[in-house]
């Protein structure tokens, strides 16, 4: 199958395999060492390893600073990339820097509000949103020019993707949602963390009704839970999650010191079940501050060792 | 029933508290009054339906800024009962004599009379 | 129309300290009505401040206006004569209008009474709730009536975001998100099939970002 971009994402995927994602957060600091430590418990069992931007508006390193690290340690980085710090000038001028490293790929976010992070009293940018920075993505790969119309020496060449909420509200809007965002130029999917399997299914269900599954690769997103606490939390504080109450009630009668356990079973059984909803074109796990656990994931999911494309 | 209150309470009528304004008040303190209380009906009884209600919200206004302006919100009262009650009547007005006493007259009197 | 609120007494009187002639300066238009800057919060205000610097055993003369509009030449106009009567004044109107007296009354500081907060609409007495924020090109019409612009809280163009929770915006749960509100609307007018259409990269020039905008009409100028 062709392939429109050198991403090796976009290989994998065009390859008919079950692609295998993960993420990692840059630290609240200049240490380099944190994200090549976390990238090395990682990089054999993941094709590909997206980068936080400033995740729930915390100010970090930047993405693109930790992106280039990965990239040099001969790993794949997605460069998140959220519109609320940045204007079309800086969003495209850092598309461009990212390119210069051979960053292949970048996932389009709007961003949470400021007002979740350690700088609430500050502005936000959104000179363009999610959808419209897609838009941005391709008029530079593909017609290789600047929005001001410019061309453009050595165009990005990036596999562009976006975030899809099927738990969000109103639902009845979600699948068009995303059928607006494969429109922008969305070409891969990252889902918000699924704990709901039916809903889930059912907005898959809608996503093939309109063959959306098929102009898209939706990696769903995973993310094991380290205890009934944590679930409480992503349940009752984290905007557009659906936790069901089986799931936290499943945790809270573990004890305590076997919950994290329990948590990975229960994230594994998730992504067993998932890999035979049709249109599930592969897996984004997102172990939050808990990198390690990636390896036991993907193997017990079945998905180890991770292909090799060229 | 010939009751008796204190005779240093000047009463204002009006037809329903809800027409008293926080620059009725502001102005009675400007005017060197000690203290202030309004009277209204029993929450709920409002022939207006929210009169009283209006009322005590100004009165709260009215505290909150005479405090600002170091006059005292202490100095400003709402009260509420039916008319039927007289004895409760020249009970309060008992009670906020007291109230007004116990924090002294209106500072402001006391400034004039320094700055003359 | 213009909302704004009242700024904190003890700001004010921070602002004032200096002077002993002071103007408490109301204006008649939208402060009126949203009760921040009208007549009768001018009394307030003059009222708290006799008291204040009296309490202080200092002199100072407060004086009370309220003209018809601070943003008109004519009105301002009335002040002519007595403006030299004093040292400062407070004006209780938006930030146009303590500019516009200020740039008419060069002497004169001209001090803001209130804080200017957005353009809103009464929903009902004691609460105001934004709904424009004036850049320039209208989008209402494709968005059903609603504005992304100045009632979502990341002004998405293409909502809503992920953060849209039963029908609220994620940074408060008193708050509508402003896409379910679109949706509804869109829904209510049946046209949901408009959702799907892309809205284009906004033109920002003529928001704030296109630097002091100005209009002028050929057909009106002299």
């Amino acid at each position: 199958m062709k392939t429109k971009t050198p991403s090796k994402l976009e290989k994998i995927l065009a390859a008919g395999h079950l692609a295998v994602t993960s993420e990692c957060g840059p630290p609240r600091g200049s240490d380099p060492e944190v994200i090549i430590k976390k990238a090395g418990l990682i990089r054999d069992h993941v094709d590909a390893v997206n980068i936080t931007d400033n995740q729930t508006s915390m100010t970090r390193m930047c993405s693109l600073a930790a992106c280039i690290r990965l990239k040099l340690l001969g790993l794949e980085p997605i460069l998140q990339m959220v519109t609320r710090d940045r204007n079309r000038i800086a969003l495209q001028s850092d598309i461009l820097g990212a390119a210069s490293f051979d960053i292949n790929n970048i996932l389009c976010l709007s961003g949470d509000h400021q007002s979740f992070g350690d700088c609430p009293l500050g502005q936000n940018v959104h000179d363009l949103d999610s959808m419209q920075l897609l838009q941005t993505v391709h008029h530079m790969r593909d017609k290789g020019k600047f929005l001001g119309g410019d061309d453009i020496a050595r165009p990005p060449r990036m596999f562009a993707g976006a975030a899809a909420n099927p738990f969000a509200d109103p639902f009845e809007i979600r699948v068009a949602r995303l059928a607006k965002k494969i429109a922008a130029g969305a070409e891969f999917i990252q889902t918000q963390c699924i704990y709901n399997l039916d809903k889930f299914e059912k907005w898959m269900g809608q996503v093939r009704d309109r063959g959306l599954h098929e102009k898209v690769s939706i990696l769903a997103g995973i993310t094991p839970m380290k205890s009934v606490g944590m679930a409480r939390y992503m349940k009752k504080r984290v905007p557009g999650m659906d936790v069901p109450d089986e799931v936290v009630k499943r945790l809270a009668d573990t004890p305590k010191e076997k919950q994290a356990a329990e948590g990975i079973n229960i994230c594994v059984e998730a992504i067993l079940r998932l890999k035979e909803v049709k249109g599930v074109k592969g897996f984004h796990v997102m172990a939050i501050e808990w990198e390690e656990k990636v390896p036991e994931i993907v193997e017990r999911s079945g998905l180890y060792p991770r292909p090799v494309v060229d | 029933m010939r009751l008796s209150y204190p005779s240093n309470i000047k009463i204002i009528r009006i037809p329903c508290t809800g027409k008293v304004d926080i620059l009725h008040i502001l102005r009675s303190f400007e005017k060197g009054a000690d203290g202030v209380y309004v009277v209204g009906c029993m929450e709920g009884d409002c022939h207006f339906n929210s009169g009283n209600f209006r009322a005590r919200k100004r009165v709260e206004q009215a505290r909150k800024i005479l405090e600002t302006v170091g006059i005292g919100g202490d100095r400003v009262w709402m009260y509420n009962l039916s008319s039927s009650e007289g004895p409760r009547f020249a009970e309060i007005a008992v009670e906020m004599d007291k109230k007004i006493r116990d924090l002294g007259p209106n500072p402001m009197k006391l400034a004039k009379k320094k700055a003359a | 129309m213009i909302i704004a609120d009242k700024k904190p007494i003890e700001e004010i009187i921070e602002s004032i300290k200096d002077y002993s002639r002071i103007l408490i300066l109301g204006c008649n238009e939208c402060v009126t009505v949203c009760e921040a800057g009208g007549k009768k919060e001018v009394g307030i205000l003059a009222s708290a401040l006799r008291m204040y610097f009296l309490n202080k055993g200092k002199e100072v003369k407060i004086d009370e206006n309220t003209l018809e509009r601070q943003c008109d030449h004519e009105y301002l106009d009335e002040l002519v004569d007595q403006v030299d009567n004093y040292d400062a004044i407070v004006s209780l109107a938006c930030g146009v209008g303590v500019q516009f007296a200020a740039e008419k009354y060069r002497a004169t500081p001209i001090l803001p009474g209130v804080d200017t907060c957005f353009l809103g609409a009464t929903e009902k007495r004691g609460l105001w709730t934004e709904r424009c924020q004036a850049c320039g090109q209208c989008i209402l019409a494709s968005t059903g009536g609603i504005c992304p612009v100045s009632r979502c809280a990341k002004r998405i163009l293409n909502g809503p975001c992920g953060g849209s929770s039963k029908g609220k915006c994620e940074i408060n749960k008193d708050m509508d998100c402003a896409w379910q509100l679109i949706i509804d609307r869109l829904k209510a007018l049946d046209k949901l099939d408009t959702y799907e259409e892309l809205s284009p990269l906004k033109d920002w020039s003529t928001d704030r970002a296109g630097g002091p905008r100005k209009i002028m009409r050929e057909d009106l100028l002299l």
